[in-house]
């Protein structure tokens, strides 16, 4: 049967017919609709997890592999920076039962704090990378890694990116097949999965054979294809930028790679003997380029015209190789004129409030990773800094050493509730440690909400809805040291900038944990808001903005003129606010803010 | 069947059912024989940034990104958002504007002015082949504004020769039963609206 299906639900599809049984990952765009696709459709084959990070992930897998278990792995490009520690040896300890890693990578950064190209992991690495170029590949690969994880006793790589994660193509399913490895331990395999520097340098041999191995292997490969159409030009592409390249110039030859390391060195000597020239069209780095180059080759065109920054599409290859020759198709109108639509904090969101807070207290934020970076755009401008998960708990008290007892009163951190259980709890042992003071700030929204409402450890339910240990996060910060913990309801402003303000003059180490602020679209936790909306008193609106500040997206400002310029008892205004019903859930932050009791209750 | 490949560019507001609409074109040109791809970007959609959705279908397809420029339909849930696709649509290609303005950020902040009479500049740009559709108005007629995604779907159904069965059979495998009446109304309203 052929099913229409999303490249990550592909690759889940294909982690269940290769027999998988353990699948691990933490949340990350494009790749988390992996194990949100296995716990939803094949909890009866597959434990699927939430991980609290990748580097848990990836060891889990590793434990569930070294048992005999086909195990995967799935993450960002980011991800696989956290999980790297595990996965650089995990090179050398090879595997037992199948074990695959799915990094996805995002070219232009759509949702993510850099652009990375994962390719250079599996050079670093020294293990295969397999790069699917649509969602019947994503499944097929996803299979296939597997055999080849058994079959060369190594952990596999296979990348996507955006376009091939989140695109959707048909798939022809078929059925699970078992794994033949037995599951079970063997106390007689440590040497191979005990890393102490005698069996290292034993495993360090058998990684460099390995390599060797694939490399022949690579030359049968048979997702590495060549297509001779005309013979004056051939291009080396892989993944998704093959579809771009063909779409643009479908009579060229192509080689496309479907195994982008080892890379198949016999096959690119014959391909350079048939075609003339040869272009490589890769996104990112110049990956096989340089590859390319150093076996003697001359390129045509590579990185010489085609950008290496950004994501591609069809457009972009065709300017750079074409050159002067392009025609751009004829623009009707400038666009670059319209206003434009950047993604904002939710209606009523209780990130909002506090940042506001923040603001009005110009301090210094060290941010981190998730919705609450929504918060560094006008108007909030309330986030300063933003590196990884977790960095920013370890910046506040970076800063604070640099600035002495100047910078009392001056600086903080904020973390999300998931973020801070992924990588917030080592930096915040750091600070109580070595006698700091910084303030760490847990903006609990009581899920992963810029990946799509994910479970964490805080949630207190497992990825398939089971109800399981909840932290809580005042007892775990306490159990850290922290003797300084407050709560606060960030949608009272005043009283959350009392508080803020309080601790991060404190020369103690604090924590401060919103409460009560779910996240807009949590599906089963709600606040309860006083009043259904909030509307405009419109006569008595100066059109100040101060309510503006915000940056709620209920909330709007347009001109007056004429009677309309004077409000019912005389003041002169420039215009006035309104409040969109349908977009207002009546959190009141705006009412607080409103220093002419313009903003009232609406009635339901 | 044609070799041809056909360009279908969605646009609009994250919460405007433009993902859905594609999901549902998707399993209609391929039940009809067609190789589709569909490309969209997640991550921030939902948090109000705008959402445009790749779709395309033909005897064999490869980008699942549209060339800039390339575009044979434009499908727009709100006005800015189809203004700003304007560009995309090739010579001779259609339009399908659902009346309807969701003010961006810079507008509501009284930066910027929600650009005038879109609806007029696709019709003198793209003459007999600019269609605007009020699909949030016959939405709420039919009884929940969230169907404008289907009432639109229904106005571009017009521009094919497939059976209303087999729109219908489709539209209704992708959503929950109890919206089913509510949703071939907005379908059939739809379609009579162009």
């Amino acid at each position: 049967m052929e099913k229409i299906l999303q490249g990550n639900y592909a690759i889940a599809r294909g982690a269940w017919e290769a027999g998988v049984k353990v699948a691990c990952a933490y949340p990350g765009t494009p790749s988390s609709e992996i194990i949100f696709a296995i716990s939803s459709q094949y909890k009866k084959d597959i434990q699927a997890e939430w991980s609290p990070n990748e580097k848990v992930a990836l060891e889990v897998a590793i434990g569930a592999s070294f048992a005999g278990a086909r195990a995967l792995a799935c993450m960002k490009h980011v991800g696989l920076n956290v999980a790297s520690d595990p996965f650089m040896t995990l090179s050398y300890t090879g595997v037992k039962g199948g074990l695959v890693i799915v990094v996805a990578d995002d070219p232009y950064a759509h949702s993510s704090q850099n652009e990375q190209d994962s390719r250079h992991w599996a050079r670093f690495g020294k293990v295969p990378m397999i790069e699917p170029s649509d969602s019947q590949e994503c499944k097929d690969f996803t299979k296939l890694a597997f055999d080849l994880s058994e079959q060369f006793d190594t952990p596999v790589l296979m990348r996507t990116e955006t376009r091939i994660s989140h695109s959707f193509s048909p798939v022809l399913l078929e059925d699970r097949r078992e794994s033949l490895i037995p599951i079970g331990l063997d106390l007689k395999d440590a040497p191979k999965y005990t890393m102490v520097p005698i069996y290292v340098r034993m495993r360090r041999v058998v990684v460099e054979e390995r390599m060797k191995k694939l490399e022949a292997f690579a030359d049968e490969f048979k997702y590495n294809v060549m297509e001779i159409n005309d013979p004056k030009i051939g291009v080396i592409t892989s993944g998704v930028c093959y579809n771009y390249a063909k779409e643009v110039f479908p009579n060229h030859s192509y080689l496309k790679l479907g195994m982008v390391w080892p890379l198949p060195k016999k096959i690119i000597r014959e391909f350079f003997a048939k075609v003339k020239k040869v272009i490589i069209v890769e996104q990112l780095d110049p990956f096989l380029e340089t590859e390319i180059r150093a076996m003697g080759y001359k390129i045509f065109h590579g990185k010489d015209v085609l950008p290496s920054l950004y994501e591609f599409n069809p457009e972009i290859i065709e300017k750079a190789i074409k050159g002067k020759r392009y025609k751009p198709p004829k623009e009707r109108i400038n666009v670059d004129e319209l206003p434009k639509r950047p993604p904002n904090l939710c209606s009523a969101c209780s990130h909002r409030p506090f940042f506001y807070a923040l603001k009005k207290l110009g301090v210094f934020v060290f941010g981190d990773i998730g919705c609450y970076t929504l918060a560094a755009a006008p108007p909030l401008n309330a986030v300063h800094s933003t590196v990884c998960m977790g960095a920013g708990v370890g910046g506040a008290f970076g800063a604070s050493k640099a600035l002495g007892k100047e910078g009392l009163g001056k600086v903080c951190s904020v973390i999300g509730d998931s973020t801070f259980l992924h990588g917030g709890i080592t930096p915040l042992m750091d600070i109580v440690y070595n006698k700091g003071n910084a303030t760490t700030i847990i903006l609990d929204n009581r899920t992963t909400g810029m990946t799509g409402l994910q479970e964490h450890p805080g949630t207190g339910f497992t990825i398939t809805g089971e109800e399981t240990n909840q932290i809580d996060l005042e007892v775990l910060v306490r159990a850290l040291g922290v003797k300084h913990v407050r709560k606060v309801d960030p949608y009272h402003i005043k009283e959350t900038m009392e508080v803020i303000k309080e601790e991060i003059e404190r020369d103690e180490p604090s924590v401060i944990i919103t409460v009560n602020g779910p996240c807009m679209l949590h599906r089963r936790e709600k606040r309860k808001f006083e009043h259904p909306y909030y509307e405009i008193e419109i006569g008595n609106c100066r059109g100040c903005g101060m309510c503006l500040d915000i940056g709620c997206p209920a909330i709007s400002w347009r001109e007056v003129m004429g009677e309309e310029a004077l409000t019912t008892d005389g003041h002169k205004r420039k215009g006035v606010v309104s409040i969109n019903r349908l977009q207002c859930p009546g959190c009141g932050v705006c009412q607080q803010i409103c220093k002419f009791e313009s903003i009232v209750p609406g009635k339901a | 069947m044609e070799e041809k490949v056909t360009n279908v560019l969605l646009s609009g507001v994250g919460g405007q059912g433009t993902i859905l609409a594609s999901d549902i074109l998707c399993s209609v040109f391929h039940e009809i024989g067609y190789d589709v791809k569909k490309s969209e970007v997640h991550g921030m959609a939902q948090r109000g940034g705008d959402v445009t959705t790749h779709f395309r279908f033909g005897k064999k397809v490869y980008s699942p990104l549209i060339k800039y420029g390339d575009a044979d339909f434009l499908i727009s849930f709100e006005l800015l958002e189809g203004l700003r696709y304007i560009n995309w649509v090739k010579k001779g290609g259609k339009v399908l504007l659902n009346h309807q303005e969701v003010y961006p950020p810079a507008v509501n902040l009284g930066k910027m002015k929600y650009p005038e009479d879109v609806a007029r500049t696709f019709k003198k740009l793209f003459k007999g082949n600019a269609f605007v559709i009020k699909a949030l108005d016959i939405a709420v007629k039919c009884g929940d504004a969230r169907a404008i995604n289907i009432v639109t779907l229904g106005a571009f159904s017009k521009f094919f020769d497939i059976k209303d069965e087999i729109w219908e059979r489709n539209l209704l495998q992708h959503l929950p039963e109890k919206v089913h009446q509510l949703n071939l109304d907005a379908f059939r309203e739809g379609k009579m609206a162009v």
